[in-house]
């Protein structure tokens, strides 16, 4: 199953690379991994993708607690949450394409940010299956360039992931 | 108020934190440390002769007293030295704290003389670590390694500190205690999960605790003991548990894993329910993990939540430190108005005696040869069981194990995680100082010796009396066996060549070298080393070569699997119906 795990990092040097050691030292996959600083400027957030059994996942969460750098964490995937990654890609817009182009990037609702005679560079955000989507859905056209966030994930309603 | 060199700051913290050796090894990052330990006489430097031994050192005072061993280590090639220490304390949980010298801050990734990125290297294998930048961090970040090194689950800390930190100037303040908002390790278990244990155990038919250095470390054994006995169900130790639980005690039934007894897997199989305490499921106590005590549900206590249900499924998960879920489970049972099943309890223990008939340790009396087992248990009487113990890696180790029963916690110290050939000699040292009245023994092998053998030097300047019980079969004992079993006797690479004369080695280092060549004469030269409390005797036994360490389970095999040794008794039919 597919997880997404928020972290609340010391902003540390070194704090990343402790994560990304555990995961290849472990050998656990990661699918993508974001990483900024917070409004505290003493903690980072990183939402991190991954996938693996219910055992896996667990040993995953209580290694990453066990990192003397990790504040908190919590995993989005075991309640309602909000996904979201951005996309930049650019994408050839020749001849009837080009037409083409611009409708699907409506449909999805993308915006186009650059214009060349030849090439549109889109932006879109979502979760990542719309951007999958968008992805095939332009491939036709001819993909030059895929920009991707990685995902960022909220948990929904009141509760946060904070130090309180 | 004044303001103090880092290399002040640092020895100050030293002090104010209550250490009493450091173990190390200069170079040109640390001179100003060294200068500064030059110029005070609290903290005592044991200079070792390799890196490796002094971590080793620190590793062995950090075992032998429960106290944080301290390591200082220069850049570059002094650091990389100390890895296979840190990886060793790493692995066994041990409370480190290894400070390396590094190039000056401004020189830092320029490949500068002496530069490796020591905390990058040291990452995987340490508790955490720490790269000081500037020095009005240096304090507070030695307070916060030796807090982190020895609580929660122990474990080695490495703080980079660059040269032009140590020369910086600073105000002195060394916090007492420190608190981190990231790092809060839980003690208490939680008592729903206690009372379900209780009942659990009181419920079994055919129980059994199997306890790992856990116990050790968290300085539980009285405890322990004490619930073994009011559930009068059997108890094994697995390799880094031993002394946990007295060796000599009737409920004890011996290590268990690849190389314990017959009974302790045995009743591992069989049993219903297993309580495990601080041990951690490693391969080398499981075999085969889906087949392990197929018929038990499994109660799993351990200050590391990341141990539990890490290798095998777990019932009931208890995170806390030993003693503390110890001593309510203690409280819960004796509470519980539910009653142990004394007739199942019987016919349980009646089974494990009949397994114990087997006698799977024996081994032929009448050898003319010395036989390795002979020396380690006559090392054991002749010690009333109350040395200090230390081993290398190998046969040797295992023999250990078997024969020389420890009734106490931190008697035996030994690489069980890592493995490190070359820990028995250099640990032997930090034990022998922090205990400098005990008898400390080094069982060791005629291979893992020469890996640190350079120490003998270091024991000779600070008068270590360590008897060495140097094992020699002229082979790396423990790969020749496995060549025997599982590659058709092709003796790849494991005989030992060339091998120095071990009683002149150790003459020519100052000390007192013997050899001993028949069975006659083991005890007799136990004796004399021993009776010279003042030196280091290094014995060199030479041993029948062709001994195998039995009983045995070939890995991925399980418990219920053994192979016995030849001079075991005829074994039991043991393909009975479980209830
Ligand atoms: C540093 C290191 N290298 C290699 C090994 C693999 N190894 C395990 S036991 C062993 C042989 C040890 O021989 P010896 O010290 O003579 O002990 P014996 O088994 O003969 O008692 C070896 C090479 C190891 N454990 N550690």
């Amino acid at each position: 199953m597919r997880h997404i795990i928020s972290i609340l990092l010391e902003n540390e040097s070194g704090a990343l690379s402790r994560v990304a050691g555990l995961f290849s030292a472990r050998g656990y996959n990661i699918e993508s991994l974001t990483v900024a600083p917070t409004d505290d400027v003493s903690l980072s957030r990183m939402t991190l993708v991954t996938r693996g059994s219910e055992e896996v996942i667990e040993q995953i969460t209580k290694q990453l607690n066990k990192l003397i750098d990790v504040v908190k964490l919590v995993d989005l995937t075991e309640g309602p949450h909000i996904e979201r990654e951005m996309l930049l890609t650019k994408v050839n817009a020749t001849g009837e394409m080009r037409e083409e182009v611009k409708r699907l990037v409506e449909i999805f609702r993308g915006r186009i940010i650059d214009v060349t005679d030849t090439t549109y560079t889109v932006e879109m955000t979502g979760d990542s299956q719309k951007l999958d989507a968008f992805i095939q859905a332009v491939k036709g056209a001819g993909i030059l360039e895929v920009v991707r966030s990685g995902v960022s994930g909220i948990g929904r309603g009141p509760k946060a992931l904070s130090l309180q | 108020m004044a303001e103090l060199t880092g290399a002040e700051i640092f020895v100050r913290s030293l002090a104010d934190e209550g250490v009493e050796y450091v173990f190390g090894y200069p170079g040109g990052a640390t001179l100003h440390i060294y200068d500064a330990l030059y110029k005070q006489e609290k903290i005592k430097h044991i200079l070792a002769r390799h890196e490796q031994g002094a971590t080793h050192a620190a590793d062995g005072y950090a075992r032998s007293t429960g106290k944080t061993g301290v390591v200082l280590v220069t850049s570059g090639p002094g650091a990389t030295n100390a890895v296979t220490g840190i990886a060793t304390a790493y692995m066994d949980s041990s409370p480190l704290v290894v400070f390396t010298g590094q190039v000056a801050t401004s020189l830092i990734g320029d490949d500068a003389f002496q530069e490796v990125d020591s905390v990058g290297i040291s990452r995987p294998c340490v508790k955490h670590n720490f790269l000081v930048k500037d020095v009005r961090d240096l304090a507070i970040t030695i307070k916060k390694a030796f807090h982190i090194a020895n609580s929660g689950r122990p474990g080695p800390v490495v703080v980079d500190i660059p040269k032009d930190v140590t020369a910086h100037k600073a105000e002195y303040f060394y916090p007492k205690t420190v608190s981190m908002r990231s790092y809060q390790p839980k003690v208490e278990g939680h008592p729903g999960q206690i009372r379900k244990a209780a009942n659990l155990l009181l419920s079994a038919k055919r129980p059994m605790i199997y306890t790992g250095g856990g116990v050790i470390l968290g300085e539980g054994s009285a405890e322990l003991s004490e619930l073994v006995r009011l559930l009068g169900c059997p108890c094994t130790n697995t390799l880094m548990g031993l002394g946990g639980y007295p060796g000599t005690d009737p409920l004890f039934v011996g290590m268990l894993g690849m190389h314990g007894t017959y009974e302790a897997n045995m009743a591992m199989h069989d049993c219903d329910v297993l309580l495990a305490v601080g041990a951690r499921f490693d391969d080398r106590v499981t075999g085969e993990v889906d087949k392990f005590c197929p018929h038990a549900r499994i109660i799993h206590i351990d200050i590391d939540p990341s141990s539990i249900a890490k290798n095998v499924p777990v019932t009931i998960p208890i995170v806390g430190s030993v003693p503390d879920v110890l001593r309510e489970l203690i409280r819960q049972v004796k509470e519980s108005n539910k009653e142990a099943d004394k007739a199942a309890l019987e016919a349980w223990w009646d089974q494990i005696n009949e397994w114990r008939k087997l006698s799977c340790l024996n081994y032929d009396r009448q050898s003319e040869l010395i036989k390795p087992q002979f020396v380690v248990e006559k090392l054991y009487e002749l010690t009333g069981g109350d040395a200090f113990v230390t081993s290398d890696v190998g046969q040797h180790q295992m023999w250990t194990a078997q024969f020389y029963k420890f009734d106490k916690p931190r008697r035996w110290i030994n690489s069980g995680g890592l493995g490190t050939m070359g820990f028995g000699l250099p640990a032997a040292m930090g034990v022998q100082l922090a205990h400098p009245d005990a008898l400390v023994a080094c069982v060791t092998g005629e291979a893992s010796i020469q890996m640190c053998i350079q120490e003998l030097s270091t024991c000779k300047q600070y008068d270590l009396p360590i008897k060495v019980v140097n094992l020699n079969n002229r082979y790396m004992g423990m790969v020749r066996q496995w060549q025997e079993f599982f590659y058709d006797r092709r003796y790849s690479h494991s005989y030992m060549d060339a091998l120095p004369d071990f009683m002149k080695l150790a003459e020519s280092y100052g000390h007192v070298g013997m050899r001993i060549e028949q069975p006659a004469d083991v005890e007799g030269a136990l004796k004399e080393a021993l009776a010279q409390k003042d030196r280091l005797v290094f014995m060199d036994f030479i041993t029948d070569q062709t001994e195998n360490v039995y009983p045995m389970i070939a890995a991925g095999k399980p418990h219920n699997e053994m192979e016995l040794g030849p001079c075991a008794s005829p074994p039991v039919d043991t393909d009975r119906e479980l209830a």
